[in-house]
């Protein structure tokens, strides 16, 4: 490459960035970096979400992290995120270290989520009840032949101990609600690091039950009918909007005060109609969808 | 001019250079140091709280339980397991390797193997931990007839596969340095060449091949992502190697994103931290003691 060319080369880049700059942002335009962190269970619908947001602001770039519900909210407390995503309530211990912190939680229900329970599709269990799945969760029953299955030891999963779910499990199923219970998740409870390591585990094993989000739910495995009282249910959008399902709960986003500029944009975005259908495509349910309108 | 510079050079550059490379090897050792002393201040802040007896003794390790309870009994002993078996799989075949390479292959071959085993040595821990998911832990189900492949043998046999590189290189160097003239003796005193390499030359190499062992155990106790993706991370007290198990690393890695700075859990992680430094730091110590007696 002679002198000249190189030169002129430059030139010609220079000019190309040069243009590039020249492309002036509306001072007036909403233009930033949101840092959302938190749920394993959220992380794909969130993603959706930030992924059409981004269309619509393009100078405003989100990035979606997961970890856990239990990562979301202290990083919102370490102040290294701007949105927390959280299948779980805060505690009441984390908004006193909040607080004691300068930061002021403010909650956002956004959609709502059934935690399923999944097993292999060739295990020959349909339905447990709510009783059922504590006894063999805190390791007080553990062969499938007592629930009308083959004659093999259950291998429990679990999240863990980061995780919304892990948390909401432990509080529904494992200590039945009673907020005075001591009960733990039996020792022999495998902690996996992630819904897909759960999914990919049950799959393959014939002998594994486990729990997540309906976002997960494949027909790769089975969803088990859950009973609470006379009836059984499934996780599906009806039984979880009548919280007739009974592991039904809301799912979260948390910002550090009433939220200001894009934070706000990208909250106000998320509720609007654009926002819950990719909450519904991400396999949840809407916060203003209502049980009489048939799911188009 | 030249010789100007060659005076300079020798007068003051060199004494410039030399307390540079002084500098950076105190600096090496300050770090270290320092390391220590920041797990030491965070790990007290927790035995403050928390007796160390029943941290070091606690056989329960359910962090957000209430109150939490921080026993490393199980996770040590998992550790333990986990190590134990990884480096009784990889030395015999490391050594064994070492050996092959050192004083039987061919010159070609053994450069070809050489290379060989560097490029194992660069394969990324959550490459593997993701084939031990998919294919090992199926497999060593199927074969012992388990009732879950997530356990401690399959984090076992991938840290082997990881410490192998680590054993035949240090071994195969401890080899070849053996000096030419004691092959020579033996096989002057009509030794065969299997009677040499066994009974001379590997007694010759022992303590550096005692330091690869120690410097293989080293890397097999702080891997952490292969045994968070694989062991299932159960805090059982383990009783076989064919259970899910949970280690230090594991533990620290699984649970660190969502503690908040300051708490119980953080500290406690600090401490399981001091735990593992203590156990990689006498390893490595001994590792040094026997390199130095090796090099006498």
């Amino acid at each position: 490459m002679g002198l000249r060319t190189r030169i002129s080369l430059i030139i010609t880049l220079a000019f190309i960035t040069l243009s590039g700059c020249g492309e002036s942002i509306d001072p007036n335009e909403p233009q930033g970096f949101i840092q959302t962190k938190g749920s394993d269970t959220m992380v794909n619908a969130v993603q959706m979400v930030a992924e059409e947001f981004m269309k619509e602001y393009p100078h405003v770039f989100v990035a979606v992290t997961g970890g856990g519900s239990g990562v979301g909210i202290a990083s919102l407390i370490n102040k290294t995120c701007d949105v927390a995503t959280a299948s779980r309530e805060i505690k009441p211990k984390e908004v006193e270290m909040a607080l004691k912190r300068g930061v002021n939680p403010k909650e956002f229900v956004v959609a709502h989520d059934g935690v399923a329970v999944i097993v292999n599709k060739n295990n020959p269990v349909n339905e447990l009840t709510l009783e059922d799945l504590h006894r063999i969760f805190t390791g007080k029953a553990t062969n499938w032949k007592e629930f009308g299955g083959k004659d093999l030891h259950i291998v429990t999963l679990s999240r863990e101990v980061s995780s919304g779910t892990h948390m909401y499990f432990k509080e529904e199923v494992i200590q039945l609600g009673k907020k005075d219970s001591k009960e733990e998740f039996s020792k022999e409870t495998l902690l996996l690091t992630s819904s897909q390591a759960i999914v990919e585990e049950v799959t393959g094993n014939e002998t594994a039950l486990g729990y997540l989000g309906m976002g997960y739910l494949s027909d790769r495995t089975k969803a088990l009918r859950i009973g609470r009282g006379k009836g059984f249910y499934a996780p599906d959008v009806e039984d979880v909007l009548k919280k007739t399902y009974p592991l039904s709960r809301p799912l979260f986003l948390f910002t550090n005060g009433e939220p200001q500029g894009i934070n706000k944009l990208l909250i106000g975005y998320t509720l609007s109609p654009m926002g819950q259908r990719q909450f519904k495509e991400a396999g949840f349910v809407p916060i203003g969808a209502t049980v009489a309108q048939p799911q188009q | 001019m030249l010789v100007f510079l060659t005076r300079w050079r020798r007068k003051i550059g060199e004494p410039i250079i030399e307390l540079c490379i002084k500098l950076s090897g105190f600096l090496v050792v300050i770090f270290v140091f320092l390391i220590f002393l920041f797990l030491l201040k965070d790990s007290l802040s927790l035995f403050r709280q928390y007796p160390i007896s029943r941290f070091l003794f606690g056989t329960a390790w359910l962090p957000i339980s209430d109150p939490p309870q921080f026993g490393v009994v199980p996770l040590l002993l998992g550790s333990i397991y986990v190590t134990f078996w990884a480096i009784f799989i990889c030395v015999p075949l490391g050594v064994g390797s070492a050996m092959f390479i050192a004083e039987v292959a061919p010159r070609h071959l053994k450069n070809a193997l050489k290379s060989l085993v560097e490029i194992l040595a660069s394969i990324p821990s959550v490459v593997l931990g993701f084939l031990g998911i998919i294919w090992l832990a199926p497999v060593l189900r199927n074969t012992f007839h388990l009732s879950t492949g997530m356990c401690g043998l399959t984090g076992s046999l991938l840290l082997a596969f990881m410490a192998l590189p680590t054993i035949i290189s240090i071994s195969e160097d401890a080899l070849t340095s053996v000096p030419k003239t004691y092959r020579e003796a033996a096989f002057g005193l009509g030794a065969t060449r299997w009677q040499t390499l066994w009974r001379i030359v590997l007694p010759s190499a022992s303590s550096g091949i005692l330091a690869a062992v120690m410097l293989g155990i080293g890397r097999v106790v702080g891997e952490t992502m292969v045994v968070l993706m694989v062991t299932g991370n159960a805090p059982v007290i383990p009783r076989s190697i064919l259970q899910p198990l949970r280690t230090l690393t594991a533990t620290i890695a699984g649970e660190m994103g969502e503690t908040v700075g300051g708490s119980d859990h953080y500290y406690a992680l600090f401490a399981v931290g001091l735990v593992l430094f203590a156990i990689t730091f006498t390893i490595n110590l001994v590792a040094d003691l026997f390199l130095r007696r090796a090099r006498k």
